[in-house]
């Protein structure tokens, strides 16, 4: 039958893409409904129970910005903070939280059920309803079908999902899931170019098991930073540890000498896994020579006494698991509570999508998360929030959001699939953003809240907010371009500072050894979690970082120039002389959009590039004249 | 990287080498204003102005220069023409001087490929333009085959290998802090830099050399009057170039004479004697003398047996020297990459013995007889191409700027690191260090290097 209510737009999936797809798209008044095989498991972690790391938690603090889920329900569940590369710069900062997995999941659904325009329906999805080349909705297994502008997929490893445990195999989209292959067949049927990838986890260990005392343990920071700039500390649950084991020699021969009996060396599995998540067989293997790894002992939740063990993910089959956990300190008695095991499922390729992660072949449908080839909960997340936005854009006739690599991760992240495609699960790292010192975390609302503010993605309560704080940091700066410090005089001293002559506090700012923690001091101002402070360690931040700011600004100018040279579709990049038989090969693999596309092509030179420039404007000259 | 850019660019437009007639041409914003840099006087549009090019307020050549200004010109951008002698050497201080105000070097064909964008040239033309690219490129593949390119870009990619590693290792730092790898040790790091600057260094000044193989070397003799300057001239040019009296003082003006040596083209600048004199005619020889030797790739210091076979042991040759460093008002002991040579002329009147210090750059010669000019001959092409262990390559303008442009970020991470600045502006001042590099050798990915990285470091928890 059909569902008689019709929608602007369908999420099918309740991971981490779906969630942050549904609620934009409701944000942005789009009448939106979310498919999901399970309501029970909406915000569910399926790997390990962390959210944020280096790169990861500058896609939060994006997806924050915008006013979405990810950073709020990670403050309601973090039971464990901390900030990492606190000793490096303010741009690679970064947040990491160990989250408790039920008050997660929790806090993802009761945001989703308290979002006007949201509705929420459990049924398996089978099919896509396409007309005249366009999507116009689903099908689900008991034969309802729901129509809709455009459609969001984001079904994570459920596409011809295949769980491996050592030799054994058996179909599915995570341990105790189904997973979607009507979905997955017809969706091949479709001109996409589907391929394979794997990903790992490890075994889970009962608490009440491991000798606690043999281990080392690992605090939350204090102060505790906090994810969503809408939240507070206090809205942090109960705080615990994390634990520290490593592995051994005796771990290490066990997992050689069983190597044969792992689903990854058996040739079983085709699928391709990342390379900074190797399993611990990989690990064994390529670094020979380490005789031990450092296991971080996350804790499940609150209010279980499951471990997860981050760095032994493994296919080995169980007896050998029990084996390998067993031969660690603080392990020897440890219970295994749900095995490993390697999973490997269908991707599509990811330059088959335009900038929007709208297809190219089928209109009003868009691919976010896992099924474009990416891992982690945060690039999920973030490629959720941006289909989202964009499919409520073609329900609503609005221009879409192409968000830049100068602008934002996000933009970094789409950039790179579409633009160089994948062959392992895509993580996002800062290396990845050549304009790094510009996107950080502190400046995402700045970065991002025209664009907010523009498609109507963000409440009045996250404006406010950003209100305040751009007020605050114009005083701050204000006063510092004016105020100037006298040689010898207290303040100077306060700041240690010998000056020549009199200097402004903005230029006091500027030098490697006064901080703003050093300045508020030395000001008698506060140092706290309030506006004042935080407006001045973002003054700080600007100050130090302004002439390699200028330079990347210069740089981008020059980007934005290029970009917006395109490159004809159709031109015959091997027919053109005086370009190596690789560039052509390269060129013609790639297919870039635009020059400056063209130009991050590994290999690309100067002279090749210009010979390109050439060509596209002829090509174009060509198809104007005809 | 960039193939539109807007900016001000500017190159030789006659072919390369001698010439009667040399243009230099400047195509972009503020061609204008760059031109009048050296060129000192206003340009009217499509007037041709005859005038004398000036760097660091001294003349360096004479001509005529032109403004068309855009879309009325060759490119549609604002063009200025600067006809001068065709002296690569000149050409060369003027581009300098050019980029000193703001414009670069222009790419192969990019003046072509600027008139293309702006419609000045069709579409026939356009397609010759990238055969005129792919023809450069594909004779520089040849070059690379046949000669030293090769050794340019291996050095290169040495460098680049080099600073790879740094950055996987400062990477891997931002990236990776929670993996039980080796922390970033400033020390280590701070060696590799200045070892990279070293070599960079090197480079740079062997690079500068190659350039100067290109575009010829220029030789300027120096040294007391009548000591047989302008005989050595003669007799190298085997041509009476010079005029040649037993009176002191008879050069005054320069002589620039051009001479072949093994393949190799050496301009000769012949210069005035330096004394002390009240003749203001043989003052501003001396002067010019000096604007040479600033200038020139080698200078000969020419002195006669005779002087030193009189005043032996006395006459200590840093004494004449020193003398003439001063008398020229330039130390020609501290000329950066210039190679001194000493002319011990007239030696069929006697052959002194060369104190050890100076043996080294001695060439015993008499432009009277004959003896010894070869081995001066090849002495000075020898500096030029390969003494000893240093190659020479060819490398153009470009790759010296690329290389500098390298140096300079790679000092600016070395002094960050000092002042104890965050990794990240390392590793940003690390990036474009490679970057610049990887203009010369292609351009190494985000990918790439996470992927150096990855089997580099066990990472993964």
């Amino acid at each position: 039958m059909n569902f008689p209510d019709t929608f602007d737009v369908i999420v099918i999936g309740g991971g981490h893409a779906g969630t942050e797809a549904a609620a934009a798209a409701a944000r942005m008044g789009s009448r939106t409904l979310l498919l999901t095989q399970n309501i029970e498991t909406i915000g569910q972690m399926s790997c390990n129970p962390a959210i944020g790391g280096i790169g990861k938690s500058h896609l939060v603090a994006e997806i924050d910005a915008l006013d979405g889920v990810m950073a709020k329900a990670t403050d309601q569940a973090g039971i464990h903070f901390r900030v990492l590369n606190g000793s490096k710069g303010p741009a690679v900062r970064a947040t990491r939280a160990q989250a408790d997995r039920a008050l997660y999941k929790n806090a993802v659904r009761d945001i989703l059920e308290h979002q006007p325009n949201l509705r929420i329906f459990q049924q398996s999805v089978t099919d896509l309803v396409v007309e005249k080349g366009r999507v116009v909705g689903c099908e689900t297994q008991m034969g309802l079908t729901f129509r809709s502008t455009a459609v969001v997929l984001t079904t994570g490893t459920f596409l011809g999902g295949t769980i491996h445990i050592g030799h054994e195999q058996h179909p599915g989209g995570r341990a105790g899931d189904a997973p979607a292959n009507a979905l997955s067949q017809r969706l091949r049927a479709l001109p996409f170019r589907v391929g394979r990838l794997k990903t790992g986890t490890p075994p889970r260990i009962d608490g009440r098991t491991v000798d606690y005392s043999q281990l080392d343990f690992q605090p939350g920071d204090d102060p505790r930073p906090v994810m969503s700039q809408m939240s507070r500390r206090e809205d942090h649950p109960r705080q615990i540890h994390c634990h520290i084991t490593h592995t051994n020699a005796q771990t290490h021969q066990i997992i050689r000498d069983n190597l044969s009996k792992s689903a990854m060396y058996s040739g079983n599995i085709e699928g391709v896994g990342p390379r900074y998540c190797p399993s611990i067989e990989d690990k064994v293997v390529r670094f020979a020579d380490k005789t031990s790894h450092q296991i971080f002992i996350e804790p499940e939740g609150l209010n279980t006494t499951e471990l997860y063990p981050n760095g032994i993910s493994t296919s080995l089959p169980f007896a050998v698991q029990l084996d390998f956990v067993r031969s660690m300190v603080g392990f020897e008695k440890a219970h295994i509570s749900r095995p490993g095991y390697a999973i490997e499922y269908d991707y599509f390729d990811p330059r088959d999508l335009k900038h929007t992660l709208e297809t190219q072949a089928l209109e009003g449908l868009f691919f976010a998360g896992q099924i474009n080839g990416t891992t982690g909960y945060e690039e999920a997340g973030a490629q959720g929030l941006l289909a989202g936005i964009n499919a409520a854009c073609l329900a609503q006739g609005k221009p879409p959001w192409e968000p830049r690599r100068d602008e934002a991760y996000i933009g970094v992240m789409v950039d790179d699939l579409i633009h160089l495609g994948t062959t392992e699960p895509y993580r996002m790292f800062t290396s990845r953003a050549e304009f790094r010192l510009r996107l950080r975390q502190d400046n995402a609302d700045q970065r991002l809240m025209p664009v907010g503010l523009a498609m109507g993605l963000v409440g009045d309560e996250r404006q406010a907010v950003f209100t305040e704080k751009m007020q605050a940091f114009a005083e701050k700066q204000r006063a510092f371009s004016k105020t100037q410090v006298f040689p010898d005089t207290d303040l100077a001293r306060a700041l240690s500072l010998t000056l020549r002559r009199e200097t402004t506090l903005e230029e006091c700012l500027k030098r490697p050894e006064i901080s703003a923690q050093t300045m508020a001091t030395a000001l008698g101002l506060p140092v706290d979690e309030g506006v004042e402070f935080k407006a001045l360690e973002q003054l700080e931040i600007e100050t130090k970082y302004a002439g390699y700011i200028k330079r990347q600004n210069d740089e981008i100018e020059k980007i934005r120039r290029h970009e917006g040279l395109q490159i004809p579709a159709q031109l015959d990049y091997l027919q053109i002389e005086g370009l190596s038989n690789e560039l052509r090969q390269k060129l013609d693999h790639h297919r870039p959009e635009s020059l400056a596309r063209a130009a991050r092509i590994p290999g690309m030179t100067p002279a090749a590039l210009s010979v390109l420039l050439v060509h596209a404007k002829a090509s174009q000259h060509q198809a104007a004249e005809r | 990287m960039s193939a539109v850019d807007n900016d001000l660019i500017c190159a030789v437009a006659t072919p390369p080498g001698e010439g009667g007639v040399g243009i230099l041409r400047l195509s972009g914003p503020g061609a204008q204003q760059a031109a009048k840099a050296v060129f000192l006087k206003e340009l009217s549009p499509r007037l041709a102005r005859y005038g004398v090019f000036h760097v660091d307020g001294e003349p360096v050549d004479d001509g005529i220069a032109l403004f068309f200004p855009g879309p009325n010109s060759f490119t549609g951008e604002d063009v200025v023409e600067l006809q001068g002698h065709g002296s690569p050497v000149v050409q060369q201080i003027l581009l300098q001087a050019l980029c000193n105000v703001g414009a670069r070097l222009a790419r192969p064909g990019e003046f072509s490929e600027r008139a293309f964008l702006n419609g000045k040239l069709d579409l026939v033309q356009a397609e010759a333009v990238a055969d005129l690219i792919a023809a450069k490129s594909q004779t520089a593949a040849k070059a690379a085959l046949s000669s030293f390119q090769g050794v340019f870009s291996s050095k290169i990619t040495a460098l680049a290998d080099v600073l790879l590693g740094l950055r996987i290792e400062v990477e891997a730092a931002i990236d990776f802090p929670d993996e039980d790898i080796e922390i970033l040790e400033q020390a280590k790091v701070s060696q590799t830099i200045a070892e990279l600057l070293d070599q960079l260094e090197a480079l740079i000044a062997q690079a500068e050399q190659g350039r100067r193989l290109n575009h010829g070397i220029t030789v300027a003799l120096v040294g007391a009057p009548n000591v047989g300057k302008s005989s050595i001239v003669n007799a190298l040019a085997r041509e009476e170039a010079a005029i040649v009296t037993e009176i002191p003082g008879t050069t005054r003006d320069l002589l620039k004479v051009d001479v072949v040596i093994d393949g190799q083209s050496l301009q000769l600048v012949d210069t005035a004697g330096l004394r002390d004199s009240e003749d203001p005619v043989e003052q501003i020889g001396i002067e010019r003398a000096r604007q040479q030797v600033g200038r020139a790739d080698i200078i000969v210091l020419v002195v006669s047996a005779e002087t030193l076979l009189e005043q032996q042991p006395e006459l200590n040759l840093d004494d004449y020297f020193r003398q003439m460093s001063q008398l020229i008002g330039l130390d020609l002991s501290q000329q950066g990459h210039q190679d001194v040579v000493l002319a011990v002329n007239k030696v069929d009147l006697g052959r002194p013995v060369i104190n050890a210090a100076w043996q080294e750059k001695a060439c015993l010669v008499s432009a009277a007889s004959g003896d010894g000019l070869d081995e001066l001959g090849s002495r000075l092409i020898r500096g030029q191409t390969s003494s000893g262990e240093t190659t020479v390559f060819t490398a153009r303008q470009r790759h010296i700027q690329a290389l500098q442009r390298t140096r300079d970020l790679l000092c600016k991470a070395a002094a960050s690191l000092d002042q104890q600045a965050g990794a990240e502006l390392i590793a940003e001042d690390c990036q474009l260090a490679h970057q610049a590099l990887g203009e010369i050798v292609g351009q190494l990915t985000p990918d790439d290097l996470l992927g150096e990285i990855f089997s580099s470091f066990c990472i993964g928890k």
